[in-house]
């Protein structure tokens, strides 16, 4: 239960040790150059200048080459070996880089291996070639005390220029999150904006018959692998949402037979009520400094909204009041406000508060209904359910302005954000089999993919990028 | 062996309670309403599991499907068919004393996972609440919201939906 918070210690941001001299690797009998100490050149700026969020990004040609090892020797990461963990590697940073609109990756598979010794002094002509105007390199190398040495480097092929370089050392059993980096690095780089990828998402499993289905709290990276369920589907699990910290995850559950919600330890194992009260609590959110739990509570049927200390023991405090329902609510990223929805009009719709629940005031004045708005890391947008007939996934300024429909479906609902705001994820329901699967679509709208689960899923929620 | 004695002791006092018009005056007091856990065993003796009088085999017989009132979409004001309903839920309520229920509140399909939540306790209590106005007194009634959660009809379409903007009031059985 204590691995992973042991295992995000232990990734630490190292520069290489030098010059490791290996000298009999490569074919082509060639003076052998190493990889020199890494570190990730931020001065230059990026390179296709600033991503606005009305304009589609610039799409790129960029190769992304199987990692080279510098020895290929067994490793509790991959029984093959670190040659074949280095393509594993590639194939994720290059599943990371694909289908967001910026870049048009080629993978490792259609690719030639480089050799160890070609990543810091690349073939160009082989590159050019193929007409990549990118290209990202790499090595994997086991070190004696059992963890991996990860190198990533981005090119520039038609200026024969090296552009950015970072290296990791990670236990084995977080390799995975090496390739993140590696892809967070070439995004950044490239768009500008922070990186996202080395990130975890907790979600709904979903199985079974629409009227008997079972939900079960689950977690898994943002590409959808080191899948774990946390709950066993005995009771119903809905609306989980990261700590800011990773170190908990709060959530519905109806283990007493009643909607309560609870803060699962994930060290431990062990969870708490977020108040001790008989009453139906729902719909939990974290401040963004972990401090604040917002909830949703009825009492006498009438729901509103609740703040308490995350520490526990707290008295809840009530920042909503009113006999119509207040519900869900989401803070600015500077914990100022929160946005969250209300039907005293007569609808679901979205209003702004301060914090402690002074200057609550309509936002949405567009047609339909505004529900599960959410506020984007950034700050400068608040994604939310359009219902309109059908359910979209729309976006408007803080002050309602401004309103874009993103997505296009049946019923698509409860958007998150990535932890960069350039990202959001939300859930589809398929009409008819009422099938759940997670999504993800871009702020230009265009771009939209679905995240593959391994079995129906809902209910999704983004933490921050992992320290 | 203690425990079958009285239930089968109670079960009879029920059954011959039952053949009068109002309730017994000599019902014992109804459990306490500061129970920590509505919906655990907090209750009186009386075996409810055995299909007699307050189980909810015998409720829902009685009730030939006035244990349910529907919705319009997002509302949860009682109609003057909810009522006739709701009434016969009292009756029964009154008549069998030691019945303790939960109103359960439910909302379809096309809504927002929270909302629904809120939703479905709503249109509960409203249901709860014109019980207590008609003599049920409110320590026998729990709510509980499923929201979305726990549709009776499966299909995607208004008619599904409509049924599963409902309130079920249940028996709880111990």
């Amino acid at each position: 239960m204590k691995t992973s918070l042991i295992a995000l210690l232990a990734l630490a941001l190292a520069p290489l040790p030098a010059a490791a001299q290996t000298s009999d690797l490569n074919p082509a009998n060639r003076e052998v150059t190493v990889p020199q100490d890494i570190t990730v050149d931020q001065d230059d700026g990026p390179l296709t200048g600033t991503v606005t969020d009305d304009t589609p990004w610039q799409e790129l040609g960029i190769a992304i080459a199987s990692f080279a090892t510098n020895a290929d020797v067994p490793t509790p990461a991959s029984s093959s070996g670190t040659g074949a963990l280095g393509l594993e590697l590639a194939r994720i940073v290059y599943n990371d880089l694909r289908s967001n609109g910026l870049f048009r990756p080629v993978g490792p598979d259609a690719l030639p291996r480089p050799a160890y010794a070609q990543i810091t002094a690349p073939a160009w002509s082989t590159w050019q070639g193929r007409s990549a105007e990118l290209l990202v390199q790499g090595y994997v190398r086991a070190n004696a005390d059992g963890r991996l040495t990860v190198g990533c480097y981005l090119y520039d092929v038609q200026l024969q220029q090296e552009q950015a370089r970072a290296g990791w050392v990670v236990q084995p059993s977080e390799w995975r999150r090496a390739a993140h980096r590696c892809a967070d690095l070439v995004y950044s780089r490239l768009s500008g904006e922070s990186p996202f990828f080395d990130s975890r998402i907790a979600y709904i499993a979903e199985t079974g018959p629409r009227d008997a289905r079972v939900k079960r709290l689950a977690i898994m990276d943002s590409d959808g692998a080191n899948h774990r369920f946390i709950t066993n589907g005995q009771s119903t699990a809905l609306t989980p949402r990261y700590s800011p910290d990773y170190s908990r995850i709060a959530y519905l559950s109806y283990v007493d037979g009643n909607p309560r919600i609870y803060i699962y330890h994930i060290d431990t194992g062990r969870q708490t009520l977020v108040t001790q009260s008989t009453n139906p609590t729902f719909a939990p959110r974290w401040s963004p400094d972990g401090r604040w739990i917002l909830y949703s509570m009825a009492i006498g049927g009438n729901t509103d909204i609740y703040r308490v200390s995350a520490a526990g023991g707290g008295t809840p405090e009530r920042l909503t009041n009113g006999p119509a329902i207040e519900v869900g609510g989401s803070y600015s990223p500077d914990g100022r406000e929160i946005v969250f929805e209300s039907d005293q009009s007569g609808s679901q719709q979205c209003y702004v508060m301060n914090a402690d629940g002074s200057n609550q005031r309509r936002i949405s004045f567009f047609g339909g209904r505004c529900a599960t708005p959410e506020w984007s890391p950034r700050g400068d947008q608040i994604a939310f359910t359009h219902i309109a007939g059908d359910f979209h996934i729309a976006v408007m300024s803080p002050n309602g302005r401004n309103m874009r429909t993103l997505t296009n479906a049946w019923h698509d609902e409860a958007p998150s954000w990535a932890p960069n705001g350039r990202i959001i994820q939300f859930f589809r329901t398929e009409r008819g089999s009422g099938e759940p699967s997670i999504w993800q679509v871009d702020l230009t709208g265009e771009n939209e993919r679905q995240l593959r689960t391994p079995v129906g899923a809902s209910d999704p929620a983004w933490g921050p990028v992992l320290p | 062996m203690n425990r079958i004695v009285i239930s089968l002791t109670l079960a009879s006092a029920l059954a011959l309670g039952a053949c009068k018009k109002d309730p017994p005056e000599s019902t014992p007091p109804l459990p306490e309403e500061t129970v920590t856990n509505p919906g655990g065993n907090t209750g009186m003796g009386t075996d409810t599991t055995m299909g007699g009088p307050g189980s909810q085999s015998h409720f829902a017989q009685a009730m030939m499907g006035a244990d349910t009132i529907l919705f319009d979409t997002d509302r949860y004001n009682i109609d003057s068919e909810d009522a006739v309903a709701l009434r016969r839920q009292a009756e029964y309520l009154l008549q069998y004393t030691n019945a303790r229920a939960t109103v359960e509140g439910h909302a379809d399909e096309r809504g927002t996972r929270d909302y629904n939540l809120a939703l479905g306790e709503r249109r509960a209590t409203a249901a709860k609440n014109y019980l207590v106005s008609l003599g049920v007194p409110e320590g026998r009634l729990t709510t509980v919201s499923y929201g979305e959660e726990r549709p009776v009809a499966t299909g995607t379409n208004e008619s599904a939906w409509a049924r599963n903007r409902r309130a079920v009031t249940v028996m709880i059985t111990r």
